[in-house]
């Protein structure tokens, strides 16, 4: 039997660089790889990835495992599986570490049951059993509403880590680190979907995942306009983004792209304004990382309460104009 | 037409307030209140409802394929009562207290079972859980391609044409069958079902298998079959206390909010 050792991140590219997901990763595997006084290393795989390996060991890696390849451009189950799940035959990692992002949704459990063996997903913190030395792997369940540890003996132990929840080390380009180009041979044979479109549904002004302030909306806020008009001004007013629960989501008032939550976007931002939003766990979930809450909602038993740091009782019509305004004013002076 | 096999589990209903979700420590499970109502877990019910509108169009049969002990059967009923046809469930308390692992396994034997299928839906995760693998744990055990998080379905030329979400937008995949999708909630809410459904599904009784029926020895399931297990299930004790602001009137009420957020230099 193979001696599984060492640690893995999964890293995946945007654009041509390495996106927080990946730093935020390299940082918890990192933690990890100390612990466990064993290795750290980061597979790297696309078309082509210019300075992202050097990146890598910058914020972190031992060794660099770069698989470049014409077909690998564009993320597709079918041919990350194979590189992941070869690279993990060939090297015997205890530990995957990958984003809960969509890629890492999509590839993990492939992974993980290809491979025989357990994963949690969307994890929040891990460490390593002293006694052990197993990963004790803790994520948010019941919506939220109460945590898990788990843990799993068969090996390598995969996990999926949120976005936000882990800190990167800070850049170091003195690291040093090695860099291993990898062949992998990819069997098209094996592709068995086609990808014959991709739409982007465009989103104007600040980026949510970048944005310092967002505007949230929900069910409350009743229809598409006053995501345009109401919550934008106040946005603006901020220099922040507009975002939404998951009703005005799939009700369509708003791109999915603005969607908050469990099964949207994970936001961390300073301020977090919730409005006309009830706060269901599932919703919570992708905000609760905010430093500061603030809650306009006309139900005073809503869940939004409880969670934030400053409320407002009443309807959002009356309640923000004159927000707005009022910062508008101070933050002109 | 296309033979489907859609997995529903049933779950303590999510959208009950967050105060009543209370961890029992000593067994390291979740408790409800009796007046808490298990339903079918929300993304499910989205699975059930692309089965539907594929049968809508394209006609085709759906099995329902539901794993756990003492199913409540109005509950699971209501995937019949909206035009499912067939309901099977793998009711045993063997396979209690399963994780995603034993759960797709057991899920996988009983579609092998069933035999003849062209696409099989699941929810993009569960709603108590939240793990989001047995869809593709059953496609990865039944050796098929997946598709996951599906908006909309579409059956041309004997292949499916998905349009699954991704962070900015969607992108169309297509695929042959059979085929594993796993559906996400802007495809739009499981219909009412009409009284006519709901009296004939009255009528229609479930086939019940057992971990023998599917092949399964008693280690392979539920809790024995775990690959992952629970050391802890605990609630976060929350901090935050918040400070309501109030006024004479709203407009005031906003008022102070943006004072009270500058004194506290928030802004």
């Amino acid at each position: 039997m193979a001696e599984y050792k060492g640690v893995i991140v999964c890293g995946e590219l945007i654009n041509g660089k390495l996106p927080s997901i990946t730093t935020e990763l390299l940082g918890c595997g990192r933690n990890l790889a100390d612990d466990l006084k064993e290795d750290l290393s980061c597979l790297l795989a696309s078309d082509t990835l210019g300075e992202t390996p050097k990146e890598a060991i910058a914020f972190g890696a031992d060794k660099v495992y770069t698989v470049e390849d014409p077909s690998l451009k564009e993320y597709q189950a079918d041919t990350y599986l194979q590189v992941v799940e070869k690279l993990a035959s060939k090297i015997s990692p205890r530990i995957i570490l990958m984003g809960q992002t969509s890629t890492g949704r999509d590839l993990a459990p492939r992974l993980a049951f290809r491979l025989g063996t357990g994963l949690s997903t969307d994890c929040i913190d891990l460490s390593i059993d002293p006694e052990t030395k197993l990963l004790l792997q803790t994520k948010p369940v019941y919506g939220g509403n109460a945590q898990a540890i788990f843990s799993c003996s068969t090996m390598p132990q995969v996990v999926t880590i949120r976005a936000k929840a882990m800190s990167p080390m800070e850049r170091d380009d003195s690291r040093k680190g090695e860099v291993i180009p990898t062949k992998v041979e990819i069997d098209m044979s094996q592709v068995r979907t086609k990808v014959t479109e991709k739409v982007k549904e465009e989103v104007t002004g600040v980026k949510l995942e970048d944005a310092p302030v967002i505007v949230s909306g929900g069910r409350g806020i009743g229809g598409p306009e006053p995501f345009k008009t109401t919550l934008k001004e106040l946005a603006d007013v901020l220099h922040g983004a507009v975002g939404a629960s998951r009703p005005p989501a799939d009700n369509g008032w708003v791109p999915e792209a603005l969607h908050v939550g469990l099964t949207g976007k994970i936001v961390a931002p300073d301020i977090y304004i919730a409005i006309a939003i009830s706060g269901a766990s599932q919703h919570i979930a992708g905000c609760s990382g905010s430093k500061n809450i603030i809650a306009i909602n006309k139900d005073p038993e809503a869940n939004i309460f409880r969670e934030a740091k400053f409320g407002v009782v009443g309807r959002y019509e009356e309640v923000i104009p004159a927000f707005t305004k009022k910062l508008r004013e101070l933050l002109a002076g | 037409m296309p033979n489907m096999i859609v997995c529903c589990k049933q779950v303590p209903d999510p959208e009950a307030p967050p105060v009543v979700f209370k961890v029992d420590s000593t067994t390291n499970k979740m408790t409800l209140p009796p007046d808490v109502k298990p339903v079918i877990g929300q993304y499910d019910e989205f699975a059930m409802e692309a089965a539907l509108r594929i049968k809508d169009k394209a006609g085709g049969k759906i099995t329902i394929l539901s794993l756990g002990n003492k199913l409540v059967r109005d509950v699971i009923k209501k995937t019949l009562a909206v035009g499912g046809d067939e309901l099977i469930l793998l009711e045993d308390e063997a396979f209690e207290e399963g994780d995603s692992w034993s759960t797709a396994y057991a899920l996988a034997m009983a579609i092998k079972k069933i035999g003849e299928y062209d696409l099989i839906f699941c929810g993009r995760q569960s709603s108590d859980w939240d793990a989001g693998q047995v869809g593709l744990g059953i496609a990865e055990i039944l050796g098929i391609p997946a598709v996951t998080l599906a908006r909309k379905l579409e059956v041309t030329d004997g292949k499916l044409r998905v349009e699954r979400v991704i962070p900015d937008g969607y992108e169309v995949v297509e695929v042959g069958f059979p085929a594993l999708i796993t559906v996400t909630s802007e495809l739009g809410s499981l219909r009412y079902p009409a009284l006519k459904g709901i009296m004939a599904a009255a009528k229609k009784q479930p086939t019940i298998w057992k971990p023998a029926d599917i092949g399964l020895e008693l280690s392979q399931v539920g809790a024995a079959g775990r690959r992952v297990e629970l050391a802890k299930l605990f609630q976060p004790v929350k901090e935050v206390k918040c400070e309501i602001i109030g006024g004479e009137t709203l407009v005031e009420a906003g008022v102070n909010l943006a004072t009270k957020l500058r004194e506290a230099k928030i802004i």
